[in-house]
């Protein structure tokens, strides 16, 4: 059973369900509407998967015009509605509600325009990441943010959570590369933010809505800075024997005046599973591996490179492997990009995403190790080392009813860990419904009621994606309750025991990619 | 009422201190005037308020972290004192914040870092790097129902709620008086190299911009300057030439920067590159320009003005048609100062006139008092911008104490 609570559902608008349909239909009569409970059940959940509700009914409009109707009508009957693109958020982002609709963007799907000149890609909200980079390249431009989803996921739900990426440590987030947004407010009133130029007049917007899940208004469009490609990018492969002496080679990197494109960490488990999953050559041999990218020209690439493999050097690597082909460098980055499907294989898992100051890194991935021990629970760390922004994936049995619970403690633990350390929450999955109850964890009441005044100025009526983000149990109620001394039997020792169902599953040769 | 809040000059060493002053305010209905060291204090429209509230008590580096590219600091910390720690350790603040205080008549440096915050004013090098908002990671505040507030931290990514750091970048002290920020910092640019080009046309100029910044050489620095702006540079040979300049900048390591502004020479053979300045030259130059020397001295009326690049030379073009304008283009364009002769609106019901066409903003950022008094210094909201505007304003300020009229004279 699942431990969050969503909210309880109003049962006048459910009565008013067929009503709602025809009008939905009557409104917006070049969307899809999907009415019939199969159909709706294709969007009971997002990637967190564990949480489902049938909503109302799922509408995707192929227009702003549209999605203004649609919001009008909700704003006028008090229907909630759940923006959603793709639907890949870790956190529950996109979890519908019994009484409301969810509003799928995935159909808004064009680029609107390539604007060589200014560098700008203007595009409907519900194009995946990686199509902007696809319509621009041939330009020689790309677009910067690149989270792992990034073929499936969205520009809009990357708006939502002001998502990152691997290579965000030299090129930024989200909101770094945005430069204007048409949104429709909740009244159904169509509104442009920004525009084609760098900077706002008067208060800028556009920080608040990256990152605000959906829940002050639905952006339709987006205009995004475009970047001139580099002319070639070079990773090389460090391992090392500690978590320890790998987080010390970053430092080292970074105080050089070094800010190399990418820095990729991976724990021992981590590096097996992508092994087995895209053979890249990581080193199977290592407590902990790099991966360190470097961009320019091939000249310049040597040059970082051997620079950056002499303050590796420091740190007495048991492996350095410099990607000698464009081949090889996908490779490894494919096993990167892949690591959490690579993982999916051979167990559920949760994903968290807490951030911590890179200096508190040894000490972080050792009280998560404890944590996730003491929960009983096999852990991978797969993460952006640059930022200290920590993926720990925490293996679980989704079949087992009493694990989610547990996985859900273990998660909160390490999270409260993060925060503890100086860092946050959440690095760039958002909060969601899953870590809305640890919010106070970080915030203080005047925190969060600041938050919340904003959300009540542009939502009076909590319309738009409520039931995230914000507390709602109170203050005191996610308290720790479980036993635990009765976890259940205890698994062998940390790591090996992951190892070894990799080499099983996948040396099977069960789906290879 | 009015007794219970001394009126005057306020300077609370601690957030509980400022906290205290805004409850003052709130009980007494006395509107606060907020500031640093006040170095911008004759940017915007006079203030209407009864107790001056500044932040330069609250002072000092509170935490930095050279490995972690982080630095915290109270509010009130001198631009410069933030600048010297950073060098140190080879370190800076990438968006090469324009320093306002020489064109406002004050001292280079004197401004504090949450004045830089506030106003969201960034330099050259924002092209590449991104704006002064897009490196703040936290803000500690007080909002005006006296309530000590934070949002973000001070790691790289945080997406925990939402944004109200970044948010208060650029909101000029009227939605909550920021006490601590949190600021993403870099390494210092190795080497800076500069190409020149000599009597572009503006149209020709620009074009040559939006071609350097579209090729991979990461451009870190794009300057078109009228010859009447050009002639007061300190850079003789530049000055001296009578003529347009046109300037491309390249920053990396040595052999990188020598690298790169040759491959943009070849690039821009059909613009004819005339100079390349060295290292030392570059950089002179570079931070004449940060301080806007160019705009140093003179009383003339001053605009900053944000338009989409490949429209800004026809904007100017029209605009000098009208009044005699003499610009500064940066950011390929995306950014121009204008000078104008001192007319009774310092030319901004031209200027907006023409950007009501071409699309963007403008800012009247030096002028007289008079002048200042009579004439919308910040670009005029659209009604439904206008209605947001206010609601934002309300959320945090709900009683309007902080900054009243000082962007907007009616709020």
């Amino acid at each position: 059973m699942s431990t969050l609570p969503l909210p309880d559902p109003d049962r006048a608008v459910l009565a008013r369900r067929n009503d709602v349909v025809k009008q939905l239909k009557k409104l917006a009569p070049q969307a899809v509407l999907i009415a019939d409970v199969e159909g709706r059940r294709t969007f009971e959940a997002d990637a967190l998967a564990a949480y489902r509700r049938l909503p109302l009914a799922v509408v995707l409009p192929v227009s702003t015009e549209e999605v203004s109707a649609i919001l009008r009508f909700c704003y006028e009957n008090h229907v909630k509605v759940v923006p959603r693109g793709a639907g890949t958020s870790l956190c529950g982002g996109a979890t519908p509600l019994e009484d409301a609709i969810v509003l799928c963007l995935s159909r808004m799907n064009k680029v609107l325009e390539i604007d060589a000149a200014n560098r700008v890609a203007r595009v409907e909200a519900g194009i995946t990441n990686i199509a902007i980079t696809q319509a621009a390249a041939s330009q020689g431009f790309f677009y910067a943010p690149d989270p792992s989803s990034q073929i499936a996921c969205t520009v809009g739900g990357n708006i939502a959570t002001n998502s990152g990426g691997a290579h965000c440590l030299k090129y930024g987030v989200t909101v770094n590369n945005l430069l204007g947004v048409r949104m429709v407010m909740v009244g159904g009133e169509i509104i442009d933010f920004g525009g084609h130029h760098l900077d706002s007049p008067n208060y800028d917007f556009l920080p608040l809505i990256a990152g605000s899940e959906g829940q002050l208004g639905v952006v339709t469009e987006a205009s995004v800075r475009l970047l001139a490609a580099p002319e070639g990018a070079r990773p090389v492969l460090i391992g090392f024997d500690s978590a320890k002496a790998a987080a010390s080679c970053v430092a080292a990197i970074i105080a050089s005046g070094i800010v190399p494109v990418a820095i990729e960490f991976m724990d021992r488990p981590a590096i097996h599973v992508c092994e087995h999953f895209v053979p890249a050559g990581y080193p199977l041999d290592a407590e902990a591996a790099l991966i360190v990218e470097v961009e320019g020209s091939e000249d310049e690439i040597e040059y970082l490179l051997e620079k950056i493999e002499d303050i590796a050097r420091d740190y007495d690597p048991i492996s350095m492997r410099r990607s000698q082909s464009d081949e090889e460098s996908a490779a490894i980055w494919k096993g990167r990009k892949a690591a959490f499907g690579a993982i999916g294989q051979i167990s559920d898992y949760m994903c968290m995403d807490g951030v911590i100051p890179l200096s508190a890194l040894p000490q972080a991935l050792e009280a998560i190790s404890l944590i996730c021990r003491k929960y009983r629970f096999d852990v991978a760390n797969i993460f952006h080392a640059g930022d200290g922004n920590l993926h720990p994936l925490i293996l679980y049995d989704a079949n087992d009813p009493g694990q989610l619970e547990r996985v859900e403690l273990c998660g909160a633990e390490i999270l409260k860990l993060c925060v503890e350390l100086g860092g946050c929450l959440t690095g760039e999955h958002g909060v969601g419904i899953e870590k809305r109850e640890l919010m106070y964890e970080q915030f203080t009441d005047e925190d969060i009621d600041q938050q919340v005044r904003i959300k009540e100025e542009l939502d009076p009526s909590w319309l738009l994606n409520s039931g995230k983000v914000f507390p709602i149990l109170g203050r005191d109620a996610l308290k720790m309750t479980i036993d635990l001394t009765n976890l259940g039997a205890a698994p062998p020792g940390p790591g090996e025991d992951l190892e070894t169902t990799a080499e099983a599953v996948l040396v099977e040769g069960e789906e290879r990619p | 009422m009015t007794a219970h809040m001394r009126l005057g000059f306020h300077a609370p060493e601690t957030d509980e201190d400022l906290s205290q002053i805004v409850l003052e305010a709130a009980e007494s209905g006395t509107p606060l005037e907020i500031m640093g060291k006040g170095t911008k204090r004759e940017l915007g429209h006079a203030v209407r308020a009864g107790a001056v509230v500044s932040t330069e008590a609250m002072s000092g580096i509170t935490l930095y972290e050279p490995t972690e590219l982080v630095m915290v600091a109270k509010t009130g910390t001198p631009l410069s004192a933030i600048e010297a720690a950073l060098a140190e350790n080879d370190q800076e603040l990438a968006c090469e914040p324009v320093d306002l205080a020489p064109v406002m008549g004050y001292a280079a440096g004197e401004g504090t870092i949450g004045g830089l915050v506030a106003t969201n004013i960034s330099g050259s090098r924002r092209i590449l790097k991104g704006a002064v908002r897009d490196h703040v990671l936290g803000i500690k505040a007080v909002n005006g129902r006296g309530e000590v507030i934070k949002s973000g931290g001070r790691v790289m990514k945080n997406v925990t709620g939402y944004d109200l750091a970044r948010t208060l970048a650029g909101s000029w002290g009227t939605l909550a008086i920021m006490s601590e920020v949190a600021l993403k910092v870099l390494p210092v640019q190795r080497e800076s190299r500069t190409l020149v080009f000599f009597g572009l046309t503006d149209q020709a100029a620009v074009e040559a911009l939006c071609i350097a910044m579209g090729t991979p050489y990461e451009v870190s620095g794009t300057l078109h300057l009228h010859a009447s702006v050009a002639a007061r540079l300190s850079d003789e040979g530049l000055a001296e030439q009578g003529a347009a300049v046109t300037l491309i900048r390249v920053e990396n390591f040595p052999a990188s920067a020598r690298y790169r502004t040759s491959r943009l020479r070849q690039a821009l053979l059909a613009y004819g590159p005339e100079l390349e300045l060295d290292p030392v030259r570059s950089k002179a130059l570079w931070d004449a320009v940060r301080s806007l020397q160019m705009f140093q001295g003179g009383g003339n009326p001053l605009w900053r003005v944000s338009t989409v690049p490949s429209r800004a030379a026809r904007f100017v073009g029209n605009l000098a048609r009208k009044i005699d304008v003499k610009a500064a283009y940066d950011w390929s364009g995306g950014l121009i100062w204008i000078e104008t002769p001192s007319l009774t609106d310092a030319g901004a019901v031209e200027i907006r006139r023409q950007l009501a066409e071409f699309g963007g903003h403008a800012t009247l950022i030096r002028s007289d008092a008079e002048t200042r008094g009579a004439t919308d210094v910040f670009q005029p909201l659209e009604p439904p911008h206008d209605i947001l505007a206010a609601k934002l304003k309300h959320a945090f300020d709900p009683l309007g104490l902080f900054n009243p009229g000082r962007l907007y004279r009616d709020r």
